[in-house]
């Protein structure tokens, strides 16, 4: 009995000998990905990162951090040459190859799911908090935000005339390139208390001339973006396809950061806030 | 001066073929040693050295970070350099053209159709495996190759003009249907073809060379025994196939080798542009255009040069990489111009 006891004792020993490592306060984290960062960041957490992706843009501090590329073109000497004890990635990350050799190497590798809908931001949050060991600052996070998303549905489905919203992403050489049905930018919109005006077609496509005319939004929403990329509203309102939209005529071109409106992390009900109080002035 | 204008006779041209051979040897080992010790990572061969001679063993990170990591990049670098180079060389002796490139018989734009189709419509299927895109983008340059090769071939005789004629057309259908692709692709897939547009060793393992080399390594050892076939061939084909040469056969064997070549490596590493047509050249100014000598040189000179573009494109914006055909093209048109430039001015 006794020595059945013993065993079991060791067997336990072993097994969290086993596990602790991975549990150990990791301090050298390398988050991959835009949101995973900000969550990490939004639990207090990001002093204790050493690096970060190319889209990890927020909270500003990141920027300080050295930059190991886009999320999907990662080289995997990068990552390790930095001597990450936690690799916390999105589920996009990549190449396959990549994450492999990552895996393989013995860091602790946390997929963190992808999921571009506000129901699938707590289940980052807990993940992330899991990984850090801050499960208790996680499940305030995640409650905070569940309760701002609910509130941001409540006052989203009191809205008795809902408002038409054209995602633009890109305007290039004056083509519209908007998103349809089931895009992570019509989840915020309905969130926000607004209605797609791009139908008809799945994720971000270029839209034709007559059909943003036929569509009317009755509001522009872009990504706000830094240098001279960034299209002026005078360029929007120029293009004849939107100059006859009631968007244009009532001047309701809106403008948000890309990754607080369609990253789907800790600021989306404030996102949604912010979108709402653009279309409807509440 | 004036002396060494005139015609050099052909030994002189050969004992400079085989110099300018051991030069390349010393340059492809010079790229290796670069290759392993350099890396965004601290791990350098001296400290691996030092520590295996002390009698340690190394630890599972450098392990890992050399063997797994850098080695199988460079074999991969270095088998698909020499293809790409002994491919240009093939091309542009097979189409008597110094501007023709393994894209030339559709390699590149039926590999390139074949990996948006795995990248996208596997996205939509939700079939996404490691393997889809290489496997993918090699049949793509088969079968485009074997296509334009059945166009071109009519009773036993290839025409190198329809050939060059029906790839253009093939390449862009092959485009049109890769736009079509890319209208129906998301956001992550348009930049998943982006980068592989501009090829990567990034991806390399040692699962990736193996299935690498069996396609490339023939095709390396036996390529330089279509030189002599190659040399005949600049006479003109009617001119080759009086003085005995097997013409079609010769045809037959650099379009096929072509295809293997460039094929396997453009399916590890995407599409890598310029060493093609950039290294057979550089070889022909300096050392003739006798294709004994060329075949291998070009393997030589396009190992260590892609595999020292590698050492950059991982180095430059260290812990992130450059695609290694943005390298390859800012290092290679600059060159490839300047040499060009003395050349017309030693001609004029």
């Amino acid at each position: 009995m006794t020595r059945l006891k013993t065993r079991l004792a060791f067997a336990a020993l072993a097994f969290s000998a086993l596990t602790l490592p991975a549990m150990a306060d990791p301090s050298r984290i390398v988050g991959l990905g835009g949101t995973v960062s900000e969550i990490v960041a939004a639990l207090g957490q990001d002093s204790r990162m050493v690096a970060r992706d190319s889209t990890s843009t927020f909270p500003e501090s990141l920027a300080a951090l050295p930059d190991v590329g886009y999320v999907r073109a990662l080289s995997p000497e990068g990552v390790l040459s930095l001597e990450p004890d936690l690799i916390l990635a999105d589920e996009g990350a990549g190449p396959a190859e990549t994450v492999d050799v990552l895996k393989a190497s013995g860091v602790p590798y946390v997929v963190v799911p992808d999921s571009f809908a506000p129901d699938g931001i707590a289940k980052k949050i807990e993940v992330i908090g899991a990984a850090l060991g801050q499960q208790t600052a996680a499940a305030e996070l995640a409650a905070r935000v569940d309760a701002g998303l609910a509130e941001a549905r409540a006052k989203a489905d009191a809205i008795g005339t809902k408002k038409s919203v054209l995602f633009i992403l890109t305007l290039q050489g004056g083509r519209v390139m908007a998103a349809g049905e089931g895009s992570s930018a019509e989840a915020i919109i309905h969130l926000a208390g607004g209605v797609n005006a791009a139908t008809g077609f799945q994720g971000y496509k270029p839209m034709t001339d007559e059909a943003v005319l036929a569509a009317a939004p009755d509001a522009i929403l872009m990504m706000d973006r830094e240098g001279p990329r960034t299209v002026s509203n005078d360029d929007v309102k120029a293009l004849p396809a939107l100059a006859e939209t009631p968007a244009v005529k009532s001047d309701a071109i809106i403008r948000m950061d890309g990754l607080k409106l369609l990253g789907f992390g800790p600021r989306t009900p404030e996102a949604a806030n912010e979108l709402r109080a653009a279309l409807y002035g509440q | 001066m004036v002396a060494e204008i005139s015609l050099p006779v052909a030994g002189d041209r050969n004992a400079r073929a085989l110099r300018a051979s051991w030069l390349l040897v010393g340059l492809v080992l010079i790229a290796c040693v670069a290759a392993l010790d350099l890396g965004a990572s601290s791990v350098s061969l001296h400290d691996v050295i030092a520590t295996l001679l002390r009698g340690e063993t190394l630890s599972a990170r450098d392990r890992l970070i050399l063997l797994e990591i850098r080695l199988p990049r460079l074999v991969l670098g270095l088998m698909i350099g020499a293809a790409l180079g002994v491919s240009g060389a093939l091309m542009q002796g097979l189409f008597r053209n110094p501007l023709a490139d393994p894209g030339i018989v559709g390699v590149g734009a039926g590999a390139g159709l074949g990996a948006v189709l795995a990248i996208v419509l596997g996205g939509i299927i939700g079939f996404v495996s490691p393997w889809s895109v290489p496997i993918a983008a090699f049949a793509g340059g088969w079968v485009s190759v074997l296509l334009l090769y059945r166009i071109a071939t009519r009773s036993g005789r290839t025409s190198v003009a329809t050939l060059l004629l029906a790839g253009v057309a093939l390449a862009a259908l092959a485009g049109a249907v890769t736009g079509v692709l890319i209208f129906v692709a998301d956001d992550q897939q348009l930049r998943d073809l982006t980068f592989w547009s501009m090829g990567s060793l990034a991806g390399a393992s040692w699962a990736k060379a193996m299935l690498a080399a069996p396609f490339i390594l023939p095709v390396l050892l036996l390529a330089p025994r279509l030189g002599r076939g190659l040399n005949a061939l600049a006479l003109g084909e009617a001119a080759a196939r009086h003085i005995g040469h097997p013409v079609e056969k010769i045809k037959t064997r650099a379009i096929l080798g072509v295809a293997a070549a460039t094929g396997a490596a453009t399916a590890a590493a995407g599409g890598i542009g310029f060493i093609g047509i950039v290294v057979p050249h550089l070889l022909r100014l300096s050392t003739g255009p006798d294709h004994t000598r060329l075949l291998p040189n070009a393997a030589l000179l396009g190992a260590a040069l892609l595999v020292g573009a590698d050492t950059l494109a991982r180095l430059l914006v260290a812990p992130a990489e450059l695609p290694i055909g943005i390298i390859t093209a800012v290092l290679g048109a600059p060159v490839f111009l300047w040499i060009l430039l003395r050349q017309s001015g030693w001609e004029a």
